[in-house]
């Protein structure tokens, strides 16, 4: 069977050359990989990045855009790891949250 | 679930426009590890500070030192990484081998299973190198995408398409366009662009007149 | 660390297997013949890292020619076009054809 992420060779639309400008946030999500794999030992490899986005399913790598997979797989990989719980993160994204809505309401 | 917001954020990054649920995501987990040690704030700033400080101006420089020196380009053939080294490019620990252009043979590079890039010497990569159409369609009909950008090549040309499927990156030394003969370095390195550094295009002649 | 057992210019096969799991073999060369063009290094094997085995063997690392007549049923352009892929030798056997 053909994997989602494994495309080569099939049909496609014509390239849509815009570059829209690059978002900040994407440039972190890319940067925090890095830094985590150099860490010795790496603590997130680009292999299992990969293979978490790979695992992603076909219709989240379809509907997320590249560094919203990359997000997703990440958090994914860290959670397994350990390296985070799942509680930390739920309430760290509330907090995330409730900072970014009072900023723009001042 | 999220309010719209209306007026002047304080996060540069997200202007007028709703943020999402993975960028919220992508702070929290920045801000977590920080917190828990994992990772720290300078460690960011300085990975951010390589990130900022790569661009296609690397590769050109390469290349036109290729142009200007045959021997220098025999050991970018042999050892991209250590010949890149020479002019002061550090490209990091990925290994990057680069590509001859003939006039037999074109060269283009994709990565087909996600988008693999030797942002070493080129930066980021342009979204529509990460696109669908361009990962599934290079491959099985590179005449055809090379058109799309311009790039019609000569059917006695063969083309030859570089799936980056390994830890190894790939870049194309373009050939060097005629009517060069007399440009310095820094005018060779500004006709050297990104795309034809991926193989999609062509390199341009500025004219210095 | 193994002994590389292709050599530039044999031609070899790229097994037609379907496994779930982290491959970095594409499927549109599975089952194909192509030519070896090097020897591109003996790395680690991108299979066991991506599931966070970082002491397994390293594995030759091939760079692979398939003429694109081979890999697609009809294929507009020069006969000798190609696409070059690098391919872990336990993705490959000997084509003895």
């Amino acid at each position: 069977m053909r994997r989602p992420h494994d495309i080569g060779g099939l049909d496609g639309d014509a390239i849509d050359t815009a570059e829209p400008p690059a978002e900040a946030w994407e440039k972190r999500v890319r940067v925090m990989r890095q830094v985590l794999g150099r860490k010795r030992p790496p603590l997130l490899m680009v292999d299992e990045l990969r293979r978490a986005i790979e695992d992603l399913g076909a219709d989240d790598q379809s509907r997320l855009t590249y560094y919203e997979c990359w997000t997703a797989a990440i958090a994914n990989l860290l959670l397994q790891k350990g390296l985070i719980s799942v509680d930390e993160l739920g309430r760290k994204m509330d907090e995330v949250t409730a900072r970014w809505v009072k900023d723009r309401a001042q | 679930m999220h309010d719209h917001p209306h007026t002047h954020p304080k996060q540069p990054d997200l202007e007028d426009s709703p943020f999402t649920q993975h960028q919220v995501m992508a702070q929290a987990l920045e801000e977590l590890l920080i917190e828990k040690g994992v990772i720290s704030a300078d460690e960011m700033r300085k990975g951010l500070e390589i990130v900022d400080a790569q661009s296609p101006a690397d590769g050109a420089r390469l290349v036109a030192r290729c142009w200007a020196d045959p021997s220098f380009e025999s050991r970018v053939l042999e050892d991209t990484n250590a010949a890149a080294r020479e002019i002061d490019l550090n490209v990091g620990g990925i290994v990057i081998e680069a590509i001859k252009n003939t006039p037999h043979v074109h060269n283009v590079i994709v990565c087909t299973l996600c988008s693999c890039y030797p942002s070493g010497l080129l930066g980021e990569k342009p979204d529509w190198y990460k696109s669908r159409a361009y990962r599934s369609r290079v491959v099985r009909e590179p005449r055809a995408v090379l058109a799309e950008f311009g790039t019609f090549l000569p059917s006695e040309v063969e083309v030859r398409v570089h799936d980056s499927t390994a830890e190894r990156r790939y870049i194309v030394i373009p050939m060097r366009p005629e009517g060069t003969e007399h440009m310095s370095e820094s005018e060779l390195a500004a006709c050297v662009t990104r795309d034809c550094m991926i193989g999609v295009a062509m390199p341009h002649v500025l004219s210095t007149e | 660390m193994s002994t590389p057992k292709f050599t530039a210019g044999q031609r070899v096969r790229v097994r037609a297997a379907f496994p779930l799991g982290h491959v970095r073999t594409p499927y549109y060369t599975r089952g194909c013949v192509g030519t070896i063009e090097s020897l591109a290094g003996v790395d680690r094997n991108p299979e066991q890292l991506a599931y966070g085995i970082h002491d397994g063997p390293s594995v030759p690392l091939y760079r692979v020619r398939f003429h694109q007549t081979t890999l697609w049923r009809s294929y507009d352009g020069n006969p000798n076009d190609s696409v070059v892929v690098d391919v872990f030798e336990h993705w490959l056997e000997a084509d003895l054809a």
